[in-house]
């Protein structure tokens, strides 16, 4: 085989294989945090296949989108809640003929499905993608030109949501404790430390 | 295709919303507690004066703008004005009740006056693109101010209840737009309606269903409601005002424009689903205001029931049909606004009163409030005399003319049951033996505008009535011309 088709096809067998093996490890690690670690595995082997397919733009927005933000939140909510992943797998043996039946029926009907269905031809691709722009930079001609509009009110859309997560978090009363940058600019090793002559065997 | 500085120009009236939404933030957040009032009130003046801009600008033509995703139409006009108007009055409306209650933050009427920025936006989408960004912009702006009483539990329920639901909504819009995109190639509505007319696959109505599925979200039509009781029992009760008028104003104009300009021709297709929505809508809202003893939720499910009305005009699928929806919703508008500056009056020294049976004694201690009520509650139960009625009038006109007379008749079958809801708060109101202790007196902006709303019902302000027939019958005839 020629070394041009050998490597892209190689490319393609390790990124899926990991994309697969990532995913799988998602359902099955017992520790939530790994789990969402594993999920990240998964979003870089798809933007990789991505780069493969053309498509660099998909790429970066799953890396930026995904992993930087979904996925970080994800580890947020895993370290932050108290949730017991043990606990909730509890009961699985039994609920898995029940589980194993159904999810059997779905793939028969989507296998069905699969086989049926037919898209339109007309439908796909219809604007080509020409060879000489890349799609960054395809994208880039229209979002600021074109698509202007959207551009500007997707913008407030995220200043709304901004004003909404300050208001509702932003708390004004008097014991709340806040930081104060000033104090802790200001603040010296004089301040901080203090020198205790402790006995032995006294403790402080 | 006009060039940018011209389209920017056509959105004179939006982009001095949003400046002066930006402006006022900053004024905001450095003026402190103090210019919190005064900004308020500003913001109200700002809405008004957009109000009037956007009438100002009535285009001889209807103008397209940035390639086809707004258009600048009659109807555009229209729902702007009653958008702006709606959300000024709301807004007032808050001020005067929350002012007394020290709640009113700077962001409160920024949030609403970027909810009226969406709004603005939905009534003149024309690209499905637009239609989302205008929904979100509106939405989450309401997520917030639902939650915004952050020290009640059930404020803070109500907001996360609709925000996870509206979420859910929008994903079912989203599928549905994309399927429609994917089935006609395009997210103009002129796009869309060109690839019908050369060949409408089944694809497309599915298409229909889901984006009609989470419109109906926003409009809290049956079986899409359930949020709307907890909702509007939970959010305060000026929030809960603004809800029930502006946004669905907004939502049923977009409804009305993406159903009569690209689907059109798909009418066999959709109708059925709008008339379904439509006879739940009207079961489920009456059936459920009956249970209620709270008075703000028996608005939710009088509100449902309203929708359901709106949905007969707009399955009627003609010109008629949109001119009655157009004047129902401005009547709707008023009344529902007056009624709930009632429910913002009735206070008594321990708080507010939101169980209907402490009502019992307001035509003593309160004529002129109880008055006022009764006439809005006349109104929106359709009784002969009074405005309501005209509103409900024209949308069964509409759908006799589309060879729709069932469905009319269960409309008033339906309002008939309905009518037990609102005269029985009446009866509450004049017949029930009062409580010992006496409402509070009302203050200057609830008084106004109960007034006000109140005696535009009456047969004796029926002169506005025409006017507005005018209006919504030229609205009706541009779109179903140009479209």
């Amino acid at each position: 085989m020629e070394i041009e088709t050998l490597l892209p096809a190689l490319a393609f067998y390790l990124f899926a294989g990991v994309a697969v093996i990532s995913a799988l490890m998602v359902v099955i690690a017992r520790n939530p945090v790994r789990s969402v670690l594993f999920l990240i595995m998964t979003f870089f082997s798809a933007a990789a296949l991505f780069v493969m397919l053309g498509a660099e733009f998909l790429a970066l927005l799953l890396i930026v989108v995904y992993v930087g933000a979904v996925a970080v939140l994800f580890l947020f909510v895993v370290m932050m809640l108290d949730v017991d992943f043990v606990e909730l797998k509890q009961g699985f043996a039994e609920y898995l003929p029940l589980g194993a039946l159904l999810s059997f029926v779905l793939a028969v009907e989507l296998i069905i499905l699969g086989a049926t269905f037919r898209i339109p031809k007309e439908f796909v691709a219809q604007t080509p993608i020409t060879a000489d722009v890349s799609n960054i930079e395809a994208f880039g001609r229209v979002l600021y030109t074109d698509y202007a509009f959207f551009f500007e009110a997707a913008g407030l859309i995220l200043l709304v949501a901004m004003i909404g997560a300050i208001l509702l978090t932003l708390s004004t009363k008097k014991d709340v404790k806040r930081q104060k940058v000033c104090e802790q600019v200001s603040r010296t090793p004089k301040d901080g430390l203090k020198r205790v002559d402790v006995k032995p065997g006294e403790g402080i | 295709m006009a060039d940018f500085g011209s389209n920017m120009a056509a959105l004179l009236p939006e982009i001095i919303l949003v400046i002066s939404g930006l402006v006022l933030l900053l004024v905001g957040a450095f003026a402190g507690k103090k210019a919190v009032p005064a900004i308020n009130l500003t913001i109200v003046g700002i809405l008004l004066l957009v109000a009037v801009l956007v009438l100002l600008r009535i285009p001889d033509a209807a103008l397209s703008l940035f390639d086809g995703a707004l258009r600048l139409d009659a109807l555009a006009v229209f729902g702007k004005f009653a958008a702006l108007l709606a959300s000024a009055l709301g807004l007032w409306l808050a001020y005067g009740y929350l002012k007394t209650d020290k709640r009113l933050t700077t962001e409160f009427g920024v949030l609403i006056l970027f909810a009226a920025l969406g709004m603005m936006i939905m009534v003149s989408a024309t690209d499905l693109l637009a239609l989302y960004v205008g929904i979100e912009m509106q939405s989450l702006a309401l997520y917030v101010l639902a939650a915004s009483n952050r020290d009640s539990l059930r404020s803070s329920e109500s907001g996360l209840k609709y925000f996870v639901l509206g979420a859910l909504s929008s994903g079912l819009l989203l599928y549905g737009a994309s399927l429609i995109y994917g089935f006609s190639g395009s997210l103009r509505f002129e796009g869309i309606a060109a690839a019908i007319a050369n060949d409408a696959s089944v694809g497309l109505v599915v298409g229909i269903v889901f984006l009609l599925s989470g419109l109906a979200f926003k409009i809290s039509a049956a079986p899409f409601h359930m949020w709307t009781p907890d909702v509007y029992e939970g959010a305060p009760t000026p929030v809960t005002a603004f809800f029930s008028v502006a946004p669905k104003i907004a939502a049923v104009i977009l409804i009305a424009r993406i159903l009569f300009d690209p689907f059109l021709q798909m009418l066999a297709d959709w109708q059925q689903v709008v008339i379904a929505i439509s006879v739940l809508s009207m079961v489920v809202g009456y059936l459920g205001a009956i249970m209620q003893r709270n008075i703000k939720r028996m608005m939710a499910y009088s509100s449902i029931a309203n929708m359901g009305y709106a949905l007969i005009a707009i399955a009627s699928g003609t010109a008629g049909g949109l001119s009655g929806l157009l004047i129902y919703m401005v009547l709707y508008a008023i009344t529902t606004l007056g009624i709930f500056a009632c429910i913002l009056a009735m206070r008594r020294a321990e708080g507010m009163v939101e169980q209907m049976d402490d009502l019992a004694g307001l035509s003593r201690s309160q004529p002129a409030l109880a008055i006022g009520l009764t006439i809005l509650l006349f109104s929106v139960a359709g009784i002969p005399p009074i405005a309501g009625f005209f509103g409900k009038y024209f949308i069964f006109l509409a759908a006799m003319q589309a060879n729709l007379l069932w469905l009319a008749i269960f409309g008033a079958v339906a309002s008939v049951i309905g009518a037990f809801v609102y005269i029985r708060v009446v009866k509450i109101i004049w017949f029930d033996e009062p409580p010992q202790q006496d409402f509070v007196p009302v203050s200057r902006v609830q008084a106004i505008l109960v007034a006000s709303s109140a005696t535009l019902m009456l047969p004796a302000a029926i002169w506005f009535l025409p006017a507005l027939y005018e209006w919504s019958e030229i609205v009706a005839l541009s779109l179903f011309a140009g479209g």
